[in-house]
C-alpha cells in the first residue's frame, strides 16, 4: 500500500528550515549548470547561424580561418566562372572579402576591443540573404562608407548612424545599420572591399576569403570538384555553415569542460546537502516511520515515500535554479573568438530543452540523496524505533 | 585542552552527518581552489608582465604591420635599454587543434628584452647560427615530446602560397617565473624575411622595448608615439601589463563569472553547515542545560559548540585542499592548449584554509550563542 504524497508535502512543510538548505544547494548547482551550458550554446548558435547551407567559402588551402588566408584577384576571376554558382542580373553571386580587425572602445568598459571589419562586394546582401539593412541604407560602392551590425552599433562607442570613424588611414561615414539575425556578422562593420585593403596599405587585388552563393545546397560538390581540380587554384572549399561551426569549437569546448567540471563538483556538494537533510529527516521521524510500518505500510512503500520526498525537494530546487537564471536568456555578452581574435557579441540561449535537462539533473541529485536515507528508514527495526524516546 | 575528549565524543555522535558535513566542506574548498586557480591562469599574463617593458603596435590594430625601419628611430629615444621585434607566424603543426603561438623573433635582441625566458648559452648559439633554427618553451616541448635536434614541420598559409616550413629545434627556454608562459615557439627573423613575398618584406608585427627603469614608462611611450604621429603608420605604445590586460578583458568577463559561482558556493556552504550545527545543538539542548546546571560557565558552552564547528571545517577544508593538489595537475593536462597552465600557489591554499576557518566559526557562532543564552530551567523543562 502506498503512503499518500500529501504526507510528504506536510512533512517538508514541518521541517522547512532543513529542506530549504537542500533546496538552495540544488538550486545553485542547477543554476550554474544551466547558465554555463546556455553560454556555450549561445556562442555556438551565434557562429553557426552566420553560415548558410547554400553558401560556400573559398580560402587558400591550409588556412585555418579567414584571418590566415589569402586569395588573389586572378583566382577570384577564375572562381567567378566556376559551375554551381548562382547568378543574378548583374553577374555571379561572389563576394571576395577583406577581413581585418580594428580596435574600437567598448561602451561597457571603455577599453578597446577588436572589431572585425569586413570588406565585401556590392551584391553581398544577395549572397548573405539573411542580412537586412534595418536603418539607413547600404554603402555606395566606391565611396568611403560603411554599414555596421546591430550588435556592433550597441556595443562600441561611435558606431552610430551618421558618425564618421577612422579605419586604416581613411575616414568612413556610417550610412546604415544591418541586422544579421543574431549571427556573428552582427558584431561586424562592412565596407567596400576594393577600398578597405588600400586604406590599410594593402593591394586592392588581394582578399582573405571568397564566399559564393550556390545554385542550391547540393551544388557544393560540383563547385568544389571544379575548383579543387583546377591547377591554377590552390584553395580549400568549405560549406559556410561548417566553417562557422568549426570556429566555435575552441571556446565552446573551454566553456563546456570548465562548466561541466564546476557543475559536477557542485553536484557532489548538493548531494551531500540532500543526504544530510534526508538523514536528519529520517532520524527525527524514527517513531513516525515505525508507527506507519506497524500500521501495515510495507518497507518498499516507505522507501518510495522518502524518495518521493527527496525528489520533491530536488524538483523545487531545480525549478528555483532554472527560474533564477532564466532572466539571463537573451542577455548579450561578449567574448573573444579564439580563432580570429575578434570580439564577438552573443546572447545566453536558454532553451526549454536546457531547462528540462536542468530539472532532470536536479531530480538525479535528489534521487541519489534520498535513496540511502529512505532505505535506512525502511530497515529500522520497528519495535526498537517505537521504544526510543 | 581537558575538554578534547568531550568535544570528540560529541563530534562522533552522528557519524553519517559528520562525514557528510566534512564532505560538503571538502567539496566547497576544492571548488574554491579550482576557481581561484583558473582565475589566476586567466590573469597571469597581466600579473607577470614586465613593469619595465613596453609593447609598440600599429595604431590601426595588432594585426597590422610596422616597418622594420622604425627600430632605429625608437632606439634614439632616451631611457631605452633594448628593442626586439616579433611577428605572428600563425602556422599549424599537424592539426589545427595543436594550437600554440609561434613568434618570428629577432635573435640578436630577444634575450636582452625577454630576460625571464632563459635558454642555455650553447643552445642559443646554435639557434643564432641556424637559419632554420627554432626555440620552444619547455611546456610546449613537453606537450609534443620534442627534443633538441628534432625537425618540426609547420604548415603556413599566411605568408605567400601555403607551404610547410621545416624547423630544427635548437633550444628550449624556461621561464623564471613559476607558471610563466612556456608555450611559445620562436623562429628566426632572417629566415622568415627571406622566404616571404617581396611586398610584405621588412614589416614586423610589434616591438617590445626594454626600459632602463620602469619609472620612464609613461614619457618613453609618449615619445615613441609622438615620433611616428602623422606618418603613414602611427603606433600605439602601452606597458606590457596594460597590453596583456586589454587582451584578457576581451576574452569576456571571466572574473565576474567566477566570483558569482564562488559566491553561490560560499552562501550554500554557510547554510549547510549552519543548519547542521543548529540541528546538532537543538538535539542536545537538554545536555547543554545539564552542563550549565552543574556549573559550567556560558563561555565554555560557546567554546564547545564553536570548536566542534571549527574541527569539522578544518578537517573538511584540508581534505578539499588535498584533493585540489592532486586533481589540478590532471585537469590542467586536460585543458592544455585551451588555458594557460593551471598553477596551485601557496597563497591560494592558505586563503582556502582561512576561508574554511571563517565559515566554520561563522556557522558555529549563531547556534553557539543560542546555546550560551539558554535558560537552564526552560531547557530542562523541554522534552
Amino acid at each position: 500500500m502506498a503512503i499518500p504524497v500529501i504526507y510528504n508535502f506536510r512533512s517538508v512543510k514541518a521541517r522547512w528550515t532543513s529542506a530549504i538548505v537542500a533546496v538552495l544547494g540544488i538550486a545553485g548547482t542547477v543554476g550554474v549548470f544551466v547558465a554555463m551550458l546556455s553560454l556555450a550554446r549561445g556562442f555556438k548558435a551565434t557562429l553557426v547561424s552566420s553560415g548558410s547551407v547554400d553558401n560556400a567559402m573559398v580560402m587558400r588551402a591550409g588556412a585555418t580561418s579567414e584571418m590566415t588566408g589569402g586569395v588573389g584577384i586572378d583566382a577570384v576571376k577564375i572562381l567567378q566562372d566556376a559551375p554551381g554558382i548562382a547568378r543574378s542580373s548583374d553577374g555571379p553571386l561572389v563576394t571576395p572579402e577583406v577581413v581585418l580587425v580594428a580596435p574600437i572602445p567598448l561602451i561597457s568598459t571603455g577599453t578597446d576591443a577588436n572589431v572585425q571589419i569586413r570588406g565585401v562586394s556590392k551584391n553581398v546582401l544577395q549572397i548573405r540573404n539573411k542580412v537586412k539593412i534595418v536603418e539607413g541604407r547600404m554603402f555606395q560602392p566606391g565611396l568611403n562608407e560603411v554599414v555596421v551590425g546591430k550588435n556592433a552599433n550597441k556595443s562600441y562607442t561611435g558606431l552610430t548612424l551618421g558618425n564618421t570613424i577612422s579605419l586604416g588611414n581613411v575616414r568612413w561615414l556610417i550610412v546604415g545599420i544591418f541586422d544579421a539575425g543574431g549571427s556573428s556578422f552582427d558584431s561586424e562593420v562592412w565596407a567596400d572591399a576594393h577600398l578597405l585593403g588600400p586604406a590599410y596599405n594593402r593591394p586592392d587585388t588581394f582578399f582573405q576569403s571568397v564566399t559564393v552563393h550556390l545554385v542550391s545546397p547540393d551544388s557544393l560538390q560540383q563547385f568544389k570538384d571544379a575548383v579543387t581540380s583546377d591547377p591554377r587554384l590552390n584553395v580549400d572549399v568549405t560549406r559556410e555553415i561548417d566553417y562557422y561551426s568549426k570556429q566555435s569549437t575552441r571556446l565552446t569546448t573551454l566553456i563546456t569542460v570548465l562548466g561541466g567540471l564546476i557543475a559536477a563538483i557542485m553536484a557532489i556538494g548538493a548531494v551531500f546537502g540532500a543526504l544530510n537533510t534526508m538523514y536528519s529527516a529520517v532520524a527525527e521521524r524514527g517513531r513516525e516511520i515505525a508507527t506507519m510500518r506497524a500500521l501495515g505500510f510495507g518497507g518498499p512503500s516507505v522507501v518510495f515515500s522518502f524518495v518521493i520526498e527527496a525528489l520533491l525537494i530536488a524538483f523545487v530546487g531545480g525549478l528555483i535554479g532554472c527560474l533564477v537564471v532564466l532572466p539571463l536568456n537573451g542577455l548579450t555578452t561578449g567574448a573573444m573568438n579564439l580563432q580570429t581574435f575578434s570580439h564577438l557579441a552573443f546572447a545566453f540561449k536558454i532553451t526549454p530543452e536546457l531547462l528540462v535537462k536542468g530539472i532532470i539533473f536536479a531530480l538525479v541529485m535528489g534521487f541519489v540523496g534520498g535513496l540511502l536515507p529512505a532505505v535506512r528508514a525502511a530497515t529500522q527495526p520497528v519495535a526498537q524505533a517505537l521504544r526510543e524516546l | 585542552m581537558k575538554f578534547n575528549r568531550f568535544i570528540f565524543a560529541n563530534l562522533f555522535r552522528k557519524k553519517i552527518r559528520l562525514i557528510l558535513t566534512i564532505g560538503s566542506f571538502a567539496v566547497a574548498l576544492f571548488l574554491f581552489t579550482f576557481l581561484a586557480v583558473v582565475k589566476s591562469a586567466f590573469s597571469r599574463g597581466t600579473e607577470l608582465a614586465g613593469a619595465d617593458r613596453l609593447v609598440v603596435i600599429n595604431r590601426a590594430g595588432l594585426i597590422n604591420v610596422i616597418p622594420l625601419a622604425y627600430r632605429d628611430k625608437i632606439l634614439q629615444i632616451k631611457g631605452i635599454k633594448a628593442v626586439t621585434h616579433n611577428n605572428w607566424f600563425g602556422g599549424v603543426y599537424q592539426d589545427e587543434k595543436n594550437f600554440f603561438p609561434q613568434f618570428v623573433i629577432d635573435p640578436e635582441n630577444q634575450r636582452l628584452v625577454m630576460t625571464e625566458m632563459r635558454v642555455p648559452d650553447d643552445e642559443w648559439n646554435n639557434f643564432v647560427k641556424d637559419r632554420q633554427g627554432a626555440v620552444a618553451g619547455a611546456g610546449l616541448a613537453k606537450r609534443f615530446g620534442w627534443k633538441v635536434g628534432d625537425r618540426i614541420p609547420i604548415k603556413n598559409a599566411l605568408y605567400g602560397p601555403t607551404k610547410t616550413w621545416e624547423f630544427v629545434l635548437d633550444g628550449i627556454y624556461h621561464n623564471d617565473h613559476p607558471g610563466g608562459d612556456e608555450s611559445q615557439f620562436w623562429l628566426q627573423w632572417k629566415y622568415f624575411d627571406e622566404t616571404i613575398p617581396a611586398v610584405i618584406k621588412s614589416q614586423i608585427g610589434w616591438y617590445v622595448v626594454k626600459l632602463d627603469s620602469p619609472d620612464d614608462a609613461v614619457p618613453v611611450a609618449a615619445a615613441i608615439d609622438k615620433g611616428f604621429a602623422n606618418s603613414s603608420t602611427e603606433t600605439k605604445t602601452e606597458t606590457e601589463s596594460a597590453f596583456a590586460a586589454g587582451f584578457a578583458k576581451q576574452l569576456g568577463n571571466i572574473e565576474l563569472l567566477i566570483l558569482t559561482i564562488g559566491g553561490v558556493v560560499f552562501f550554500t556552504l554557510l547554510l549547510v553547515t549552519g543548519n547542521t550545527m543548529a540541528i546538532s545543538v537543538r538535539e542536545r539542548v537538554g545536555e547543554l542545560a545539564v552542563l550549565k546546571a552543574i556549573g559550567y560557565p556560558d563561555r565554555y558552552i560557546l567554546l564547545f559548540v564553536l570548536s566542534e564547528a571549527l574541527v569539522i571545517a578544518l578537517i573538511g577544508g584540508l581534505i578539499g585542499l588535498g584533493l585540489a593538489v592532486l586533481a589540478i595537475p590532471v585537469v590542467g593536462a586536460a585543458l592544455r592548449g585551451l588555458l594557460p597552465p593551471l598553477l596551485l600557489s601557496v597563497s591560494v591554499l592558505s586563503l582556502g584554509l582561512a576561508f574554511a576557518v571563517f565559515v566554520g566559526v561563522a556557522s558555529g557562532l549563531l547556534p553557539g550563542i543560542g546555546a550560551m543564552r539558554l535558560r537552564v530551567v526552560d531547557a530542562l523543562r523541554r522534552v
